[in-house]
């Protein structure tokens, strides 16, 4: 099946005093149709970066200054801001970490909603407005036709999210860049946010692109993981065989900082030292000054991603097994 | 909401009481009004049956609640200095004031919100960075220096505009007006631009400032997402966010453009209220400046009633605080 | 809060023109003016202040360029046989003493009932911030023509004229006050519940001492910010009143005096009275405001 969404050796650059930083390197993956991509790394990794740089909408001066974005096929990195624009929403929509600041609080909930899908769609108010009920209905809202006349003031932190789950969801795009989009919300609440976006993933065949530092809630909902570290993917494959048996050491180390209920342990795992700055990154490999099990041509050559069983791996060392 | 403009409304009668203590203090303190009145050689018998004539005598609150009653009928005494009511006096010259006030305010709104917009939405461009300038001028520069110098260029030089006077008016009723003929929107043209200069260069940086913020917020970037046209974007939500709290900004500012309009007034020999209250005050007619004082306190607080309903109506997070709609 | 003292201080353009060579330029002309104007006993060819050495004979001479100039008065003169030149340096001088020390009146008078707010809490508090609230709704134009209107009133006009520049000082300084009070108070306010303002008063410090030495210097930033845009506009009132007439009394003529004066010389021909003394009130306006611009930034922490 051809890939919805295929990003190709992206790079994104931030011209700077000290001549231009390299906030995403290098970075390629696909995302099939209805799949959920997880992404996962630490702040400052790349994430939003990449997710912002697919939806064109990377804040200046920060720019794309290579490779290639396709979506179905065609390239849209390239397109002209009137062309971009008529994709955003229609074809890739994109939510935020912050339910509170993503709404427009002097409108109403309903009126937002049918503004984006009269922007996108041809149809009557009249039906644009039963549209709206019936998306507030799916994300969960009770007394929908009610609620379409409230301000966002008025419903919780959590039926916020709800609310630009909807709005993201209102012209029916075929992927979903979701950025953070329960680190705001409680514990308890995350919980529901993350069911409902895999549910509407499945109903409605949309992919997703989850970016996220939580491994659980990658675990729950993604069918595949990227990981990424200092603006590179290190590691890509299916969750499951990330989470148990990771190839690259970063990603090691990351698995083995989560607590394992199941067996006693004395001390976290932790890795030593912090991620580079953007203007400090390593050569060759940028993990390399914190691998245990760096060796000199990690230090020389940038490994691309090699097959690793079912995944791929960042690192040369990758065809070896690594148990957690 | 009934609840809120109740409260407002007590408040808005506090005020006027507290303006109304003071005025009266200055009326009934300032000064021995007998002696300003009558002439040096008046006898100590006259003087003390006028006194009680106007009642000077009586004990303080009951000369306050007088006071009071008067001032709310219109009645402010006797001029000190031509020793006409002083009623008549600010009636003759409210509407010239007001008229100018409300002209200078529509300028400052109608030439400042619109340059706000265009410099919050290109703020590289030359036009914005000229109209920073500009403005820096209408913030730094004393009122009194911005209406001679438009004198020196539109009168003396150019000989376009006059410098003095309303031109001619039209009586309506108890009003007069300058804003029917050519020669009254000459007139007004000048002292309306010099008045409303401080204003508007306010605005406009006002403007300015809260549409850069405004961009930068979340909902902004998420209405983007959403594909919403550039119009959508600017004019429906930007727009709409930004003049929200501009609203009571300018509001209050509105409030001051009266008492500013002393300088204007003066520099342009406009016949209005606060060409009277210089005079006044230069010859310490009493009477006239707690006049004054009094209707101005007056329109301050209308003002700033009208403008807390209006963000009352405009932002619907307040209307919530009253109601006990809360989210689920 | 009268917002639009915050406005001012968004000056984003004085921001993009320090990095340029404006600012030294503008440096050198502001000082200047300072020395001019400080040093005008010096600096100035003639002493307009001296009633008896003018003579109506000079009256109303063009500046040197033109016909009828006369070299011992570069600027021409006013309607008195005063040289403008030298009103101006001495004006100007009136005019920063004024604004400096009703900047310092209403500092210490706005940062003393702010104190005591902030300390006292409960109805003097209460008192205070309310007179502050009504007082804010007025602007400081007004308050100062009134105070001036009231003490022409109590005192007589004669005695007013010997003082008026001590009227002046207080007037002004009465009318900017509020500012003050306000951040002071709200500084105390927060820094009452801090750790060592309780540990002083744990050891047993007097109010009113912990008011001084422990919580008085950490208020002091902003309000120096205030201090700086006060001065700006307490020079732009002091000429704002004297040229309503009510400001310096005439025989010490300011800035704002001579343009009144020359205001009514427009249309027959004189105009430098009005124009050179606009001209140097303008610079001198800019300068106090640069210089404001520039101790912000000195003090601002943010920025170093």
């Amino acid at each position: 099946m051809d890939p919805l969404l295929q990003v190709r050796h992206l790079r994104v650059e931030f011209p700077s005093r000290r001549g231009a930083l390299t906030a995403v390197d290098d970075v390629s993956f696909g995302i099939a149709p209805g799949e959920i991509l997880g992404m996962v790394g630490e702040s400052g990794a790349g994430k939003s970066m990449t997710g912002a740089a697919i939806i064109g909408l990377l804040e200046p001066p920060g720019r794309i200054s290579g490779g290639e974005i396709l979506l179905e096929g065609r390239r849209i990195d390239d397109l002209p801001q009137g062309e971009l624009r008529k994709i955003r929403g229609r074809k890739i929509g994109a939510i935020f970490q912050d339910p509170l600041t993503s709404l427009n609080p002097l409108y109403r909930i309903g009126d937002q909603l049918t503004e984006t899908i009269l922007t996108h769609l041809e149809m009557s108010p009249v039906a644009a407005r039963a549209r709206a009920v019936r998306l507030l209905e799916e994300v969960g809202i009770p007394a929908a036709s009610e609620r379409l006349d409230h301000y966002p003031h008025q419903f919780s932190g959590g039926m916020r999210q709800r609310v630009v789950i909807a709005l993201a969801l209102a012209a029916e795009p075929r992927l979903i860049i979701a950025d953070e989009p329960t680190t705001a919300l409680d514990v308890s609440i995350q919980a529901q946010i993350i069911g409902l976006l895999k549910r509407l993933g499945h109903q409605h065949g949309t992919a997703v692109l989850l970016i996220t530092h939580d491994m659980g809630v990658i675990a729950e909902t993604s069918d595949r993981v990227a990981v990424m570290y200092a603006g590179r993917i290190v590691e890509i494959g299916p969750v499951a065989d990330i989470i148990k048996r990771p190839r690259h050491p970063y990603t090691v180390g990351l698995m083995g900082a989560i607590p394992d209920m199941s067996r006693k342990v004395e001390r976290l795992v932790q890795i030593e030292g912090a991620m580079p700055r953007l203007d400090a990154i390593p050569s060759g490999c940028a993990f390399h000054p914190r691998c245990p099990r760096a060796i000199a041509r990690c230090r020389a050559e940038r490994p691309e991603l090699l097959a690793a069983g079912s995944s791929h791996a960042a690192c040369w060392l990758a065809g070896e097994v690594v148990h957690v | 909401m009934i609840a809120f403009i109740i409260r407002r409304l007590i408040q808005s009668v506090f005020v006027m009481l507290a303006v109304g203590f003071i005025a009266f203090a200055m009326f009934n303190y300032v000064g021995d009004p007998i002696a300003i009145m009558v002439g040096q050689d008046t006898p100590v018998e006259q003087r003390v049956q006028l006194r009680q004539a106007l009642g000077l005598d009586d004990p303080a609150p009951v000369r306050f609640l007088r006071f009071v009653g008067n001032a709310a009928e219109g009645k402010f005494g006797l001029s000190y200095r031509t020793t006409e009511p002083v009623a008549n006096m600010i009636a003759a010259r409210l509407p010239a004031t007001l008229e100018l006030s409300l002209v200078a305010a529509l300028m400052a709104l109608l030439l400042g919100i619109p340059m706000g917009v265009f410099a919050g939405l290109y703020p590289q461009h030359w036009l914005s960075r000229i109209m920073l300038t500009v403005s820096l001028v209408g913030v730094s520069l004393p009122t009194f220096l911005i209406g001679i110098l438009l004198i020196l260029v539109f009168s003396v030089l150019l000989g376009w505009l006059p410098s003095f006077g309303r031109g001619d008016v039209v009586r309506l009723g108890w009003w007069t007006t300058g804003l029917l003929t050519v020669s009254g929107w000459k007139a007004i043209l000048m002292p309306a631009f010099t008045l409303g200069l401080f204003q508007m260069t306010l605005i406009m940086r006002l403007v300015r400032s809260e549409m850069l913020e405004v961009l930068r917020t979340d909902y902004i970037k998420f209405a983007r997402a959403r594909g919403l046209t550039n119009r959508a974007v600017y004019f429906g939500h930007a727009l709409k966010n930004t003049l929200v709290p501009v609203i009571t900004i300018t509001g209050v500012q509105l409030g001051s453009i009266i008492a500013f309009a002393i300088i204007t007034e003066t520099v342009f020999s406009w016949p209005g209220m606060g060409l009277l209250f210089v005079q006044s005050v230069l010859f310490a007619d009493v009477p006239v400046m707690s006049a004054y004082l009094v209707l101005i306190g007056f329109f301050f607080v209308v003002i700033n009633l009208l403008v807390d309903l209006l963000y009352f109506v405009v932002d619907p997070r307040l209307r919530a605080q009253d109601t006990t709609g809360r989210g689920i | 809060m009268n917002g639009w003292v915050h406005r001012i201080r968004d000056s984003d353009l004085y921001w993009s023109f320090t990095r340029s060579k404006l600012v030294v330029v503008s440096a050198a002309i502001t000082l200047l003016f300072f020395i001019g104007a400080f040093g005008a006993p010096l600096v100035a060819p003639h002493n307009p202040f001296d009633l008896a050495s003018l003579e109506l004979t000079d009256a109303l001479k063009p500046p040197v360029w033109i016909d009828g100039g006369d070299a011992a008065f570069l600027l021409g003169t006013d309607d008195q046989g005063r040289d403008v030149l030298s009103t101006i340096l001495y004006g100007s001088r009136i005019s920063l003493v004024v604004g400096f020390l009703s900047v310092l009146f209403a500092l210490v008078l706005g940062v003393g009932l702010g104190l005591v707010a902030g300390y006292a809490g409960g109805m003097v508090d209460a008192l205070i911030m309310r007179l502050a609230d009504v007082q804010l709704s007025f602007p400081a134009i007004l308050i100062a023509l009134l105070i001036d209107g009231i003490t022409r009133s109590v005192i007589g006009q004669d005695r007013h004229s010997d003082i008026a520049v001590f009227v002046l000082i207080v007037s002004i300084g009465l009318s900017y006050w509020v500012h003050y009070a306000r951040t002071v108070r709200g500084s105390v306010l927060v820094e009452r519940t801090k750790e060592y303002v309780l540990a002083a008063r744990v050891i047993g410090l007097p109010g009113p001492l912990i008011a001084l030495r422990h919580v008085l210097p950490n208020v002091m930033g902003p309000v120096l910010v205030i201090a700086t845009i006060n001065l700006a506009l307490a020079v732009i009132t002091e000429a704002t009143l004297s040229f309503l007439g009510v400001g310096v009394p005439p025989t010490e003529p300011s800035l704002g005096t001579l343009i009144r004066i020359g205001n009514n010389f427009l249309f027959s021909g004189e105009w430098w009275i009005t124009l050179f003394p606009s001209a140097a009130l303008a610079v001198l306006v800019l300068s106090v405001n640069l210089l404001g611009d520039w101790l912000r930034d000195a003090l601002n922490p943010k920025l170093r």
